[in-house]
């Protein structure tokens, strides 16, 4: 159950996006949900499509991988799709009872079950070609005009990667404690949801204890090796634009610029 | 002579406990009146059983913990004045206990680079230090890894790699091997030794495994915040009876060296090894 989790996961296969400088990723993936949310008409939608194939098959991850992601909004779409099939008024196609089929609701289920679908693998597609380090590099720098008004970005940056970084350490933690729990008679998956939400408070407790423990040790050994911030820091892996990001900005933009155009002129 | 690398002067430290509303309700004095030397270049042993105040001792060399009373030098420069802070976190590394809970990066490679960034070294440099440190602990072949799949020892020499690259004069091992197995110990100590010769770093161990430390150069025993013995590993562990009045546990070989010399055999004191056990008990034959 616990190994299923899978924030941040990377799958290197060293394509041009992987290769691409994490803040083209970030704006390209801004790009990509304006995209989707923006365009209009039949035409819209197979350049969309279009855009969103090439990227996939630029990136060489497995569209079967991809798929796997989408597994988990499932549900989600499904009553996103149910609300809008039978609370759109319009043309009533089907009815039975009080609950009411348009022919609006049909189309607006389909669309916004597209436009999930595409949101998930668009942004998957970014984590997967993105290592969560780069991520937070790319985050860092790219919000940095906000430290002139006093936000925490290398702060927040930094907190991300340790959260990443210590996500499987925890898990390892949980399975350790919920074996332990277990070899003491206790169980985890017996009886109504109220006793199994109950069951977790031995669980729970320790890896608390133990999670404030280990940020207690870690931000001594930072503060150790001298750590203090982000201020005089230099970086080992500076993030530097290659011509590669430079092309990938201008294809981006056209083809927001493209998309927009189509939308005034249909 | 040249600058003690550690020199402490009647140091003191307490912790405070305080109730609720923050008045002291309890003063437990972790460090009493200890006074402690230690050359550049050496590599000392500080021993004591759980609660004898040396992990406080090793805070203090870092600078995480400040003196109540007393004064402590690290490489000639006091650490209660704040102003020295940076320089001596900069000059002695820290090893602490648990490897996990002391890596920060998620590679290998930008873990040890961790310290040079927030010393502010150049890029270039960064790499070369990087590349540097993980080869001085045997774990270049790693650099592009999760910590995560690594052992505990090899965990630990990424730690070490981590504070080499800050290129310290003195590195403070606080425990290092306690989570460890015996092949993560050895490996651990093999390199720190290594550190030591090769490099000429100052190596300060802190541990209650006896074991470890009979190749120090010198070696402190502390028994409730203070320095109850001194001196050489061969002079130590021939005064068998006040180790054990510690609560320290002598070295096996030491041990049965003592106990056959109770038992009326004439065997010379403080025995380390077991070559040297055979070597005197052969003596005894001829």
């Amino acid at each position: 159950m616990l190994r299923d989790i899978t924030i941040g996961q990377y799958y290197p296969t060293g394509s041009v996006i992987h290769r691409m400088d994490p803040r083209v990723k970030l704006f390209g993936t801004l790009v990509f949900l304006i995209s989707v949310f923006a365009y209009k008409g039949i035409v819209g939608f197979a350049i969309v499509t279009l855009f969103l194939a090439a990227l996939i098959s630029i990136s060489k991850v497995p569209f079967r991988y991809m798929i796997k992601g989408l597994r988990a909004i499932m549900i989600l779409m499904l009553i996103t799709a149910l609300f809008n099939l039978f609370l759109t008024p319009g043309e009533v196609l089907i009815q039975v009872w009080k609950l009411k089929i348009t022919k609006e609701g049909v189309m607006s289920a389909i669309r916004m079950a597209i436009r999930l679908t595409y949101l998930i693998l668009g942004t998957s597609l970014m984590t997967l070609t993105t290592t969560p380090n780069q991520l937070t590099d790319g985050l860092e720098k790219a919000l940095k005009p906000l430290a002139k008004i006093h936000v925490p970005v290398h702060e927040i940056s930094m907190m991300m990667s340790i959260a990443l970084r210590f996500i499987p350490i925890l898990i390892e933690e949980t399975d350790k404690i919920m074996k332990a729990q277990m070899a003491r008679g206790a169980s985890f998956d017996e009886g109504n949801i109220i006793k199994k939400a109950k069951s977790l408070i031995p669980l729970l407790v320790p890896l608390f204890v133990s999670a404030f423990r280990r940020a207690n040790d870690l931000a001594m050994a930072m503060e150790a090796r001298c750590y203090c911030g982000g201020d005089g820091r230099t970086k080992m892996k500076p993030l530097r634009y290659q011509s590669l990001d430079y092309q990938a900005y201008a294809v981006l933009i056209l083809y927001l610029a493209l998309l927009l155009a189509l939308r005034v002129v249909l | 002579m040249a600058t003690m690398m550690v020199k402490a002067r009647q140091l003191v430290h307490e912790y405070i406990r305080r109730d609720e509303e923050g008045n002291p309700i309890a003063t437990q004095a972790a460090l009493d009146h200890v006074d402690i030397d230690i050359e550049p270049g050496s590599f000392v042993a500080i021993l004591g059983h759980n609660g004898s105040g040396k992990s406080t001792l090793a805070k203090h060399l870092n600078v995480l913990l400040s003196p109540t009373e007393g004064t402590l030098w690290v490489d000639g420069k006091d650490t209660s004045d704040m102003d020295n802070l940076w320089k001596i976190r900069q000059n002695t590394g820290m090893v602490f206990q648990n490897p996990d809970n002391q890596i920060i990066g998620s590679i290998v490679e930008e873990d040890v680079g961790f310290g040079p960034e927030n010393i502010g070294v150049p890029t270039d440099e960064i790499w070369q230090r990087v590349e540097d440190s993980l080869r001085a602990v045997g774990m270049l072949k790693y650099r592009s890894h999760s910590p995560n799949k690594l052992s505990g020892g090899q965990k630990q020499r990424v730690a070490i790699a981590g504070v080499v690259a800050m290129q310290p004069k003195c590195i403070v091992l606080d425990e290092p091997t306690a989570m460890l197995d015996p092949n993560g110990r050895k490996e651990v100590l093999r390199t720190v030794h290594e550190l030591n010769r090769k490099k000429g770093v100052t190596i300060i161990l802190i541990t209650h495994y006896m074991e470890e430390v009979t190749d120090a150069d010198y070696i402190y025993v502390m028994d409730s915040g203070s320095v109850v013995m001194q001196g050489t590993p061969r002079e130590i562990f021939s005064r068998v009876e006040s180790l054990k009045a510690h609560r320290m546990d002598v070295p096996q070989i030491t041990l049965l060296a003592h106990e056959l010399k109770q038992a009326g055999l004439n065997l010379p004191d403080g025995i380390l090894t077991r070559e040297e056990l055979i070597e005197a008990l052969e003596k005894l034959q001829v």
